[in-house]
This record gives C-alpha cells, sequence and structure tokens, in this order.
C-alpha cells in the first residue's frame, strides 16, 4: 500500500527522500517516468470526469502539478503519485463545482493503479517500437509525413526539405511541428479513440 | 468565443502544445541558435510548469523518432509504406516534382489560375466566399489579393481590414500577408488590419501565427489565442489582451455600425474617417480628448457630429468635405 499525499490539497509534497531537480534534469525524469502513463492517466481521467471536453486540460494540470513536485524532490514512486495528483485534482474540482459527491472519484485501488510495478509500457522492444512509429508515421497528414520522413529518414537539412517538398522554410518547421505534436498522441496513447484531436 | 470551462489557471492544453512543438522544431531545425535564442526558449519555459511539461513531452517524442532513421537501411520497407500513401498523394507529389524540375517561378504562373483581386472603396463593405469553405469579409478602403490553389492559400492584405473565417486543414495552412508580416491560421476566426504604419491581428476564435512574412530561421513568431491583438510594425510586434466585449466592439463594421464605449473624440473621428468621404478635423486638443460612448452607423457623420454639437456642447461647422469640430 503506498502512501497517498492528503486528499485536502492537491499540490501535495511527494512522501519519499529525494534530491532537487533542474529543470532539464525533471524534463527527463517526466519523459522517463510519467509520459508512459499516459494512456491510463486518461483512462481514468476519462472514466472519473463528466465533461469529456476537459480532459486535455486536466491532464495538463496535473502533468504540471507533478512536474513541479519533482523539481523539490523526485518522487520515489512516480506512478502512485500521479494518480494519487490526478485523483486530489478531481476530488478538489468535485468539491470547487460541488456538483457530485466525491465517491464520484473511484478508487485508486480498484483501478489497480496504485502499485508502482514497472508497466510493460516502455519496456517494448526496439522491434516493436519501430513498428509503433511506423504506424503512427502512416496516420500523420501527408504532407507533414513527407517532412517528417525526409529529415528524420533522409537526413535532410530544413532548406534541403524546403527545396524538396517545393515550400518554405518556415512551413517546414510548421509541418514538422503539426507531426511532432500529432506523433506525441499516437505514441503515448496507444488506445487509437484517444489519440484523436482534442 | 473560447469556452471558459476549457481554461484553467495553466491555460489552454493544446495552445501550448502546438507551441512547445513550434520551440521544439524551432531549435531542432535552426543551424544557428544562439544564446539570445536559447534564453528566449528558456523564459518561455520559466513561465509555467504547463510550459515545461509540454516541451519534455515533445522533446521525449521527437527522440522517439530518431529510430525512424533505422527505415533509411531498410529501404524496402520505406518503399513499402510509400505504396501506401494515397494514389492521390503520389499525382500531387508527381505534379510538385514537374514543377520543381522546371524550376523557374514561372511555372506556377502557367499553371495557376491568376490570383483574384477583390475590393471596397470608402465605406464599403463586402463578403468574399471561397471554394474551399473559408470566407473574408472586407471592411472600408480595403485592398486584398487571394491566391486559393490546391496547394497554397494565401491572400495578400495590401490595404485596410478584414475579417477572416477560415475552413481549417493542417495540410494546406492559410495564410495572410499583410506588410511585412504572415499569420498562418490554426482553425480560425480572425481579424486583420493594415494601413501605412502598422498591422494587427486580432483573433476571435482558434488561433493563428503571426511571423515575418521573410520566415527567415531566426525570426520571432508568436502563436496569438483568443482575446490577443497583436500590433506589428516593420520593427516590433507587440501583443495585448482584450476582453471579449471590447473585441466585439472593434468588429461592429462587419453589422456596419461603430461603437464606442468612453472612446475619445479624436479616436472616434479617426474611426469615422475610414469610412468616410467627408473628414471630421477636431481642432482644438481640448475638444479631442473629451470620451464618448454610443452606437453610430459607420456612414453617418451627421449622426455623430450632432451629438457632439448637441451633448458636448461643441462647435461644427462645414468647410466642404471637411467637418471641423472646435470648442
Amino acid at each position: 500500500m503506498v502512501e497517498t499525499p492528503d486528499t485536502g490539497r492537491d499540490d501535495a509534497k511527494p512522501r519519499s527522500a529525494g534530491m532537487s531537480l533542474s529543470a532539464p534534469e525533471a524534463r527527463a525524469w517526466f519523459a522517463r517516468e510519467v509520459l508512459p502513463l499516459e494512456t491510463i492517466l486518461i483512462q481514468f481521467l476519462r472514466r472519473n470526469w463528466r465533461d469529456q471536453s476537459e480532459i486535455e486540460d486536466l491532464l495538463q494540470e496535473v502533468y504540471a502539478r507533478v512536474f513541479e513536485a519533482a523539481r523539490a524532490e523526485a518522487p520515489a514512486a512516480p506512478k502512485a503519485f500521479v494518480f494519487a495528483t490526478a485523483r486530489n485534482l478531481l476530488i478538489n474540482r468535485v468539491r470547487q463545482q460541488q456538483i457530485v459527491a466525491i465517491e464520484s472519484v473511484a478508487d485508486l485501488e480498484k483501478l489497480g493503479v496504485a502499485q508502482d510495478a514497472p508497466g510493460p509500457e516502455r519496456s517494448v522492444a526496439a522491434r516493436e517500437e519501430l513498428r509503433l512509429l511506423q504506424s503512427a508515421l502512416d496516420r500523420l497528414a501527408p504532407r507533414c509525413r513527407e517532412a517528417l520522413v525526409l529529415r528524420r529518414v533522409e537526413g535532410l537539412s530544413r532548406r534541403e526539405i524546403a527545396g524538396r517538398m517545393g515550400i518554405g522554410e518556415g512551413t517546414v518547421k510548421d509541418y514538422l511541428a503539426l507531426a511532432v505534436n500529432a506523433l506525441s498522441d499516437m505514441l503515448y496513447r496507444e488506445t487509437p479513440d484517444l489519440g484523436r484531436g482534442r | 468565443m473560447s469556452d471558459p470551462r476549457r481554461t484553467n489557471e495553466f491555460g489552454d492544453a493544446a495552445g501550448i502544445k502546438a507551441r512547445a512543438a513550434d520551440w521544439l522544431m524551432e531549435r531542432g531545425l535552426s543551424e544557428n541558435w544562439r544564446e539570445e535564442d536559447q534564453a528566449r526558449l528558456d523564459a518561455w519555459l520559466a513561465q509555467s510548469p504547463a510550459h515545461e511539461v509540454a516541451f519534455a513531452r515533445m522533446e521525449a517524442t521527437w527522440e522517439r523518432t530518431e529510430r525512424l532513421a533505422a527505415l533509411n537501411a531498410a529501404l524496402p520497407e520505406v518503399r513499402a509504406a510509400e505504396r501506401r500513401l494515397p494514389l492521390l498523394l503520389m499525382k500531387f507529389a508527381a505534379a510538385v516534382m514537374l514543377v520543381v524540375g522546371i524550376g523557374a517561378a514561372g511555372a506556377w504562373l502557367v499553371l495557376e489560375p491568376r490570383d483574384r483581386t477583390f475590393s471596397t472603396p470608402v465605406g464599403g463593405h463586402e463578403m468574399v466566399n471561397f471554394a474551399d469553405g473559408s470566407s473574408v469579409e472586407l471592411n472600408t478602403d480595403t485592398l486584398v489579393r487571394a491566391r486559393m490553389t490546391t496547394e497554397e492559400r494565401i491572400v495578400w492584405l495590401d490595404r485596410g481590414e478584414a475579417f477572416f473565417r477560415v475552413k481549417h486543414d493542417p495540410m494546406h495552412p492559410f495564410i495572410v500577408v499583410a506588410g511585412n508580416h504572415r499569420v498562418t491560421d490554426l482553425g480560425t476566426q480572425f481579424v486583420v488590419r493594415h494601413d501605412a504604419r502598422r498591422m494587427q491581428v486580432a483573433v476571435i476564435q482558434g488561433r493563428v501565427w503571426l511571423e515575418g512574412a521573410e520566415r527567415e530561421k531566426s525570426e520571432h513568431s508568436t502563436l496569438l489565442t483568443p482575446g490577443d491583438v497583436a500590433t506589428a510594425t516593420a520593427k516590433s510586434v507587440s501583443v495585448a489582451r482584450r476582453s471579449s466585449k471590447a473585441l466585439a466592439e472593434s468588429l461592429s463594421w462587419r453589422r456596419g455600425v461603430l461603437v464606442f464605449n468612453h472612446t475619445t473624440l479624436a479616436e472616434a473621428a479617426a474611426q469615422f474617417n475610414r469610412y468616410n468621404r467627408k473628414q471630421i478635423l477636431i481642432a482644438d486638443p481640448q475638444a479631442a480628448a473629451r470620451t464618448i460612448g454610443g452606437t453610430f452607423p459607420t456612414g453617418d457623420v451627421e449622426d455623430f457630429t450632432r451629438l457632439a454639437e448637441a451633448v458636448l456642447g461643441l462647435h461644427v461647422t462645414a468647410r466642404g468635405d471637411t467637418i471641423v469640430i472646435s470648442r
């Protein structure tokens, strides 16, 4: 059983002894420990929040709070900490809005997310990762995919990509930014219907 | 209008994600990432933990795509991926290659229909609907050129003011060029005004990118969200927030009226002068600083000057096409 932070405050401090992290360290920690949880975290939020249009912003808020906490002290049990933060955020939102009873937020134990067992998420083999990437690539808008392939597969410069695609260098950046944004959803939200739109 | 429930203390999540992706690419593609560029990025990151996490997420995604380089060695797999591209895209790619092959810019002129020009006289107001479902509403004394093709959607606002309602298509960004700035829509309603000194963009819905028309890699670009009003001169860009009420008032010309709300007489006169051949001249600074409120038809200068006379007790004298207001 993992100790969860005080439910009365959703900016609760992690309970483990850790060191404070610099911003780049915190980003690396976040990418390694938290992002792999995104699929199940979104499932948790969707299941426990009525207004589905708010999920994206709730997710962002959970992330931001976890990140802030980690900068002060990296939680020893990241998974439990992320879900405790999410749960506390929802409870406080419910309290503020005074719409539904607090029981509407499901027990973490019931969801089976409280244990900090290493998830299967990131232990994918290189071959599996490549397959995942290729399938995501196929789902990109054609022009974005073209720009990404020229950059990542063929290793071309911005100017060369612009020349090959017959577009301006600024548009190269736009396409790649759209591509990485779309890929971030596809790669961290493997459930198909979560990757689409906002 | 944006849904207020959408925003939390960290702001619009989708907008932050888009901005983070843009920062990452700006940095990654730059061959000359300078200290001041890094400082701008650091400043943005420091603004909010939401920015930090969005950036970390994009960074991690981008690192994962590094593995795609493996496809280069495994060329047969790339071929397989290419075969999955829709036929239309392949045709399109062939057409682009043909044009690039010919090389000259003139090739486009052969293949593309000529740009269309739309204009309104002083006091005019016109709506232009494009085949892609987007529309442009022209305010008084406005000149736009439009190039709407399967490849690009560009509107040049050469003069005046226009309200854009854009049918978003991520593959074909809708771009408005005004002077030395360009605005790229990300699913949007926005208004652009362009006169001799400056250009101004106000976003009503969605998001737009504002950047220099040359789009050099070091150039600053700004993501604007609803309520943002950006004013750009040749040398600078500043962004202010405006309430939705103030924004709606500034768009009142679409209903054929001007709305003033604690507006100085000088500003009100300047507004009327955009819509009318008859020009209001305010002869003394004290009168110019008086404020007024109310709603007036854009073309009814007399209605406005009557108010100045009756309510503010000012003198109104007509001299040919000029109406002089004095104490």
